[in-house]
């Protein structure tokens, strides 16, 4: 019992930074429905801007998480204007190819500059372990946990709340109802890519924190995953990727406790792939019939 | 079989043996290293991998993102069929191995294939994609834990019994059905499902069916091209079959023109030789590869042939009579858009 | 004389709508019978009943005299009916005559080892169906037209073809969705001529829905007129134009 209790801890400990990166692609899917390859590079930039802020800067915890929430803003920004822009009317398929590219562009670029070594992230949190009722949870687990929370209830209250948030469910409900509107879908799309990275920036940080390791190639696998969270949770919806990113953390860390370690990541892409067949749009998706 | 198509058939043939020569007489006479052979037999299996996937990306007109699993299924049983084979008789004909350990690799890339494609391909477009990816990842973890197959180390001692002759004509082979698979009826059935699923149902196209079958033409072309990889390389590293491969291919496919076989061909060549002649920058390698791949994106979105053929009889008819001959086109017939 | 097509007490519902309630049919083989009916009375709807697309709640179905009802689409066609639909759906990317061939497929005999290697059975059967199918766009004067694409198909000539489709799977029974949508007086007086002439021809017995009064008056033998998913009359035209609920259906109280 006690390690079960462990164990959904730590799932919710990894379910939110999954859950945050989830929000990235759920985001811009709404809205393009473009799945972003690139995101898990954010990620990974977000890491090492904490990286360059913590390290090199020495600044507090607070400063490293704007700072890096900020910088992987812009460049998702960027790299929406850059690449996706040009290609809002293209066929999807091309901007898929397009953000796969910008996904290996991203990471040679950081391959380049901070070169193929593993970095060590410094402890911007701090460490201190407490044991409740025989179960140790450490401070760093409470603040990812905190912090997503945090976050994703502003993101809920942005939404819901503001009128940029109102023009953000507009734009993807209907694209072209939403310019008669007169809704700017350019700054609807940018400000929806500033979101989705800045959010993805901050899983980076909790994720490197919480795995110490910083790589340029870090940012796939946790990418892949939190895309199958959001796939998972019905994509487009933003309940919905935050539900899946916790879901693949409880199946991930029961998977490695209680069947195997190797076969944890197998385990997660079968439940996403039975999910799927029998609600083809995900958990809290909606369903899309064709017409005849 | 009218005179044109076989002239064309003619032309075709003489011009797959021309090339076969003159690669032959260069290597042999050193001009190309045993290396730039080794390219040529790696752009053989690109362009099997790629030509494969067509069918499933380009026919179809599905999203597939797991074909490095059905390559992996290939490369993996065909590896371990001649392994045993050449244990019991190890003066077994190379050849002979080679092509009935690539059928056995093949069957069970095509088998993996029905039982992937039979539930998944009620779902489309990203669905389906994700779900690909799903697979290709699960098979991959497989063979990661199955040590009866090497598991992490990976299948060594499998005999390289893939040379630059094996590889070209298996190419060729592999090419040429492919090509008349899509000229036929069911090419023009999967092509139909492509274009609208709910009208071809209609026209009494069995659409269900049809999918699985093209999924698991594809798979087992795949497993082909697998079990040259296997017996060229000489081990199999289960790593070597990330997601990141699937995408390798698919973008191939895309650059080269969805449904445009010789598009892939060419596509393979170029993305399969001009990393290779880049091998004096590695470091700018991939960077250079993702950027040409946005602006190409950007550019020219429909890949470099969009859904054309290219058509040798076609060039030379033009050429010498300098006018536009009655065509009967691309796969999907029609002009180029 | 007996049905071809019956359809006995079909009803349709999606979860808590009812789009069509105790349905009956009867079809001869060789009549031309008319559905119509005010936008959302359930003709489409019908269609997609009868051809499989939609499994209906209730009733049955029967194709001479075979349940078809729970059928796929495919097995419907390959049973004999085929049809076309309101907002056309054609082969777009592919071209005017392999839009044909391919609803001719299932008459093409060859197996996958022929296609694949090019056996002399392969060339004959292509050839065989290239010739009727260049034969059925010859019908509908479309015969310059094989090479084109069908997305750049005049409007006409794309509904037009979409019948020329229906009909390359050889079929005993045709439904027509609103064929003469948006064409123009002539072109529909033209379409008329065609109807009658494949009618004959092909021994046919047709479904027609039409929003064009004037044309289904002049062209079917009998007319079902729908509301509200509930078969409101039925009889010859004549009877129709002068039933009270028909009248009000169309023009309200």
């Amino acid at each position: 019992m006690k390690l079960f209790f462990q164990q959904v801890i730590n799932g919710l400990n990894s379910g939110s930074i999954y859950a945050l990166i989830a929000i990235g692609y759920t985001l811009v899917y709404g809205i393009l429905k473009l799945i972003n390859f690139a995101h898990g590079e954010i990620m990974m930039f977000g890491a090492y801007f904490s990286f360059i802020a913590a390290a090199t800067m020495d600044m507090p915890f607070w400063f490293v998480i704007i700072f890096s929430m900020g910088l992987s803003a812009i460049l998702g920004m960027l790299v929406e204007f850059v690449a996706y822009r040009p290609l809002r009317q293209a066929p999807r398929l091309s901007a898929l190819i397009t953000a796969i590219g910008v996904s290996m562009f991203l990471q040679n670029v950081s391959l380049m500059v901070f070169g193929a070594d593993p970095k060590v992230m410094p402890r911007i949190f701090p460490n201190v372990v407490f044991n409740i009722f025989g179960i140790e949870i450490s401070s760093i687990t409470l603040i990812t946990i905190g912090l997503s929370v945090f976050f994703m209830i502003l993101l809920e209250l942005f939404i819901s709340h503001t009128k940029q948030g109102r023009a953000m469910r507009a734009v993807s409900e209907n694209q072209d109802a939403a310019i008669l509107m007169g809704i700017n879908v350019n700054r609807t799309v940018s400000i929806t890519f500033l979101i989705g990275s800045a959010l993805g920036a901050l899983g980076g940080i909790l994720y490197s924190t919480a795995y110490t390791n910083i790589a340029p190639t870090m940012g796939t696998m946790p990418g892949l995953k939190a895309f199958v969270a959001a796939v998972l949770g019905g994509i487009g919806s933003v309940p919905g990727a935050m539900l899946g990113g916790f879901l693949i953390g409880m199946i991930e860390n029961m998977s490695k406790a209680y069947i195997s370690t190797t076969w944890a990541d197998a385990i997660v892409f079968l439940i996403l792939i039975i999910v799927l067949l029998f609600k083809p749009t995900g958990i809290l998706g909606k369903d899309i019939k064709e017409k005849v | 079989m009218n005179s044109k198509t076989k002239k064309a058939y003619l032309l075709n043939a003489v011009a797959v043996f021309l090339v076969y020569i003159v690669f032959l007489t260069l290597i042999r006479f050193k001009v190309l290293s045993n290396y730039f052979g080794g390219v040529i037999i790696l752009t053989c299996i690109m362009m099997i991998m790629a030509l494969s996937l067509n069918i499933v990306a380009g026919f179809l007109g599905e999203m597939a993102l797991g074909h490095a699993a059905f390559m992996a299924i290939g490369a993996y049983l065909s590896g371990f069929t001649s392994i045993a084979i050449m244990n019991a008789f190890p003066t077994a004909p190379a050849l002979l191995v080679l092509i009935f350990s690539s059928l056995v690799g093949g069957v069970a890339a095509g088998i993996a294939g029905i039982a992937i494609g039979t539930p998944s391909l009620r779902l489309r477009g990203d669905y389906l994609g994700i779900v690909t990816i799903g697979f290709g990842e699960i098979v991959r973890i497989f063979f990661i834990n199955f040590d009866p197959l090497g598991g992490a180390q990976g299948l060594k001692g499998i005999p390289r019994l893939t040379n630059l002759s094996y590889a070209y004509w298996i190419t060729v082979l592999v090419v040429f059905l492919i090509f008349t698979l899509g000229v036929s009826k069911y090419g023009r059935a999967i092509m139909s499902i492509r274009e609208d699923e709910i009208a071809s149902e209609a026209s009494g196209i069995p659409t269900t069916r049809v999918k699985v079958m093209a999924f698991t033409i594809s798979s087992f072309f795949a497993g082909i091209g697998g079990s040259l990889y296997a017996h060229y390389q000489g081990y199999i590293d289960p790593d070597k079959f990330q997601f990141m491969f699937s995408i390798e291919m698919f973008v191939i496919v895309v650059l080269g023109g969805l449904g445009s076989l010789t598009g892939s061909i060419l596509s393979a060549i170029v993305l399969t030789v001009l990393p290779e002649l880049l091998r004096g920058f590695a470091q700018y390698r991939l960077l250079i590869y993702s950027l040409a791949l946005v602006i190409m994106m950007i550019f020219r979105p429909q890949g470099m042939l969009g859904r054309t053929e290219f058509s040798l009889y076609h060039l030379i008819y033009v050429l010498t009579n300098k006018r536009e001959p009655y065509k009967k086109g691309s796969i999907d017939g029609g002009k180029s858009s | 004389m007996s049905a071809i097509l019956q359809a006995k007490d079909v009803t349709m519902r999606f979860g808590g709508l009812t789009a069509v309630e105790n349905f009956n049919l009867s079809i001869n083989s060789d009549e031309l019978v008319g559905l119509i009916g005010p936008n959302g009375a359930g003709k489409t709807t019908i269609f997609n009943v009868l051809t499989g697309v939609y499994k209906p709640s209730e009733g049955e179905i029967l194709l001479e005299d075979t349940l078809i009802n729970g059928l796929m689409p495919h097995e419907v066609v390959a049973l004999g009916m085929s049809r076309t639909f309101q907002n056309i759906r054609l082969f777009k990317d592919l071209t005017t005559i392999q839009n044909v061939e391919i609803a001719y497929n299932n008459d093409i005999h060859y197996q996958l080892p022929h296609a694949l290697f090019r056996t002399k059975k392969y060339w004959e059967e292509e050839e065989k169906a290239y010739e009727e199918c260049k034969k059925l766009l010859d019908i509908f004067d479309m015969g310059d037209y094989e090479m084109t694409k069908a997305k750049n198909l005049p409007y006409g000539q794309q509904r037009k073809l979409e019948i020329a489709r229906a009909l390359a799977s050889k079929p005993k029974v045709l439904l027509l969705d609103e064929p003469a949508a948006g064409m123009n007086p002539k072109e529909t007086s033209e379409l008329m001529e065609t109807i009658h002439f494949i009618r004959k021809k092909f021994n046919l017995a047709i479904l027609l829905i039409e929003h064009d009064m004037k044309m289904v008056m002049g062209i079917c033998e009998r007319l079902i007129v729908l509301d509200y998913g509930k078969t409101i009359a039925a009889g010859t035209p004549e009877d129709i134009r002068k039933n009270p609920d028909v009248i009000r259906a169309y023009l309200g109280e």
